[in-house]
């Protein structure tokens, strides 16, 4: 492999690190299947997103100060005194929600056309890692403020871990660093939240290697057999990619600009109180459908396995989905339930933030059932059961055939 | 040497040597990086100036019967309350038999007029309502965690809800008639 210039620097430092040749191969010529539609856009807004919350977290942290005596201050003062202070946080707190909707999107955009089937299984595992690292570190942040939600959305989730029998109590002390959620926490969950990100940016690392590894699934769920099924990265999809992210920096800055609390709790700019629980205490959105499984059990412990069990079992997925076809597309009877996931999931997250008792209750254990049966049960038997329709022979031939002539 | 460069031709002897050699390292080797692991773990633990956090005193004699105050130790919520009669004869009347976390009032106090306890649900450690007389107090006069539906009867005692244990009294001693030492 030669390098992919013919300027002499180029090429003295590829001969030494084929770092150009490497580029070249995985960004510009990676062969791509040409039928991609829009939801195949998310994964680089997601990249996109992480590489600007890291940029702003390193800015805010050059003004943050991790102690419970000035926490809430110094975000006070980033807000009003440091110039730009006001738009580095809100870029920050409304970039966690979207990076969340995109994420989310991108999840679905892999249930619905079975990009988590062979031989993408590896890729699939190391995305739910990421997802799992971006919960972590969106919960460690939402602490840094340390307004009241701050406060109580740490003690309540760090108390999760006190339903373990015999090592629970330990557990929770250990990541208090004391009794009660006091500034030996604020204190480690700052450069915890600091590093996590890196992190994350390690494992998108090979979650990318695994995806140029396997290639990208498609719509249509079928591999690409034929040079002819793909089409260079550069320039369709760097120029698809890109106006993607036009117009997610519109819907993203149109938050920042002018909804920028849209997301956030009133609560949380009241200071951190820990001789006063406020009435109704929510976590962040991106949490409410675990939240609400959480809720729907009445036992402390099984309500928290249940909970740990709903993102875990999704590990296992490529072996719960028994159908040999991936996309959704050709999959006339899983798709409704694939499509009712979705719905059901958005139920588990309007319970979630609604107070637990009565109807909401019972709905919210209804549709916890609901999860569990959909991924334990419907997922084998309807791929069992169900029959496909007819594949296309190749990611080419309805193009082909459509207008009668060869591409 | 004919050993190193050949192995597969070398008597079999050199061979578990070597094995044992390589294993026992691997050991010791595990074993280390265990042991150097430690540290880092223990240090997030308490340190000790917040275990040296010592004993909070509280004056029971301005605090009327019916009437509770919350003081802090150790960062959390400490309730004293000066029960009346009518709570501490309901208190007593509970079959223990029939609750989640059995413990008679008896064992949760040391004077029947004074019930002293973390204020700390014990579902997820939000702090229950009931200290104050316009507090929602539960179905048990108690106390009612607004997280979760939590409530505890006059003595602390979970009675219904999803947390699994009754409210924790504290380590306390009585200094004097009227006043304590938590701690
Ligand atoms: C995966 C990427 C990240 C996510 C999901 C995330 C999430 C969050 C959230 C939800 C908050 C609370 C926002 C608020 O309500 O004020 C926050 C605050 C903060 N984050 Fe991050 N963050 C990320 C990366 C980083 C990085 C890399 C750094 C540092 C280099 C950082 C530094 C901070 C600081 C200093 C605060 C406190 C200031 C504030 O509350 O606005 N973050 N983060
Ligand atoms: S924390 Fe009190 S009921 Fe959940």
């Amino acid at each position: 492999m030669s390098a992919p210039s013919n300027n002499k620097v180029v090429k003295w430092v590829d001969d030494r690190l084929p770092i150009f040749t490497m580029m070249k191969h995985s960004a510009i010529d990676y062969p791509t299947p040409k039928n991609l539609n829009y939801w195949w856009n998310f994964g680089s807004l997601a990249g996109l997103m992480l590489v600007i919350m890291i940029l702003t977290g390193l800015f805010l942290a050059m003004n943050y100060v991790p102690h419970t005596s000035m926490a809430f201050d110094s975000v006070e003062r980033i807000m009003r005194d440091v110039n730009y202070g006001w738009l580095l946080r809100y870029l920050h707190a409304n970039g966690a929600s979207m990076f969340f909707i995109l994420v989310y999107i991108h999840i679905f955009r892999g249930l619905y056309y079975g990009s988590y089937k062979a031989p993408r299984e590896v890729l699939w595992w190391l995305g739910l890692v990421i997802y799992l690292l971006m919960m972590a570190t969106g919960f460690l942040g939402y602490v840094l403020p340390w307004g009241q939600m701050s406060f109580w959305g740490a003690t309540v989730i760090t108390n999760l871990f006190s339903a373990f029998p015999l090592v629970g109590e330990h557990i929770v002390t250990w990541l208090w660093g004391g009794f009660s959620v006091d500034n030996p926490t604020l204190n480690r969950f700052f450069p915890l939240h600091f590093v996590l990100p890196f992190v994350i940016l390690g494992v998108v690392v090979v979650h990318v290697w695994a995806l140029h590894s396997v290639k990208s699934n498609n719509p249509l769920g079928i591999d690409m057999k034929t040079p002819q099924d793909s089409i260079p990265f550069h320039p369709y999809y760097t120029i698809k990619d890109l106006f993607g992210i036009g117009l997610f920096l519109m819907f993203y800055l149109a938050f920042v600009f002018w909804a920028p609390n849209f997301f956030g709790e009133p609560d949380n700019y009241i200071p951190a109180n820990p001789m006063v629980t406020p009435p109704h205490i929510v976590p962040e959105w991106y949490y409410l459908p675990f939240y609400a499984i959480l809720r729907s059990v009445p036992d402390k412990l099984g309500g928290v396995l249940l909970m740990f069990g709903a993102i875990l079992i999704l590990f296992v997925l490529p072996w719960l989905d028994t159908s040999k076809v991936r996309s959704c597309k050709f999959r006339p009877i899983y798709k409704w339930f694939t499509i009712l996931f979705l719905v059901n999931a958005f139920v588990l997250g309007y319970i979630g933030a609604q107070p637990a008792e009565g109807t909401m209750l019972l709905v919210g254990q209804i549709c916890t059932v609901w999860y569990f049966l959909h991924l334990l049960v419907l997922t084998p038997v309807i791929g069992w059961l169900e029959k496909p329709k007819p594949l296309p022979e190749s990611i080419s031939s309805p193009v082909v055939k459509k207008s009668g002539e060869a591409v | 040497m004919a050993d190193t460069a050949n192995p597969a031709s070398g008597s079999s002897d050199g061979e578990t040597r070597r094995d044992f050699l390589l294993y026992a390292s691997s050991a010791v080797g595990v074993v280390g990086a265990g042991l150097a692991l430690w540290p880092f773990v223990h240090s997030m633990n308490p340190a000790a100036d917040v275990l040296a956090l010592a004993s909070t005193e509280v004056d029971l004699a301005p605090i009327a019967e019916g009437q509770a105050i919350t003081v802090m130790w150790r960062g959390k919520p400490i309730f004293v309350r000066h029960r009346t009669a009518d709570e501490i004869s309901a208190a007593q009347a509970v079959d223990v038999t029939s609750l989640r976390d059995p413990q008679t009032d008896a064992d949760r106090v040391k004077k029947p007029e004074w019930l002293v306890m973390i204020g700390i649900c014990t579902h997820l450690g939000c702090i229950p309502l009931g200290q104050a007389p316009a507090d929602p107090k539960g179905e048990f006069g108690g106390w009612f965690c607004p997280c979760h539906g939590s409530n505890y009867d006059t003595s602390g005692r979970i009675r219904k809800g999803p947390a699994p244990l009754n409210l924790a009294v504290p380590p306390y001693a009585f200094t004097t008639d009227t006043s304590i030492k938590i701690g």
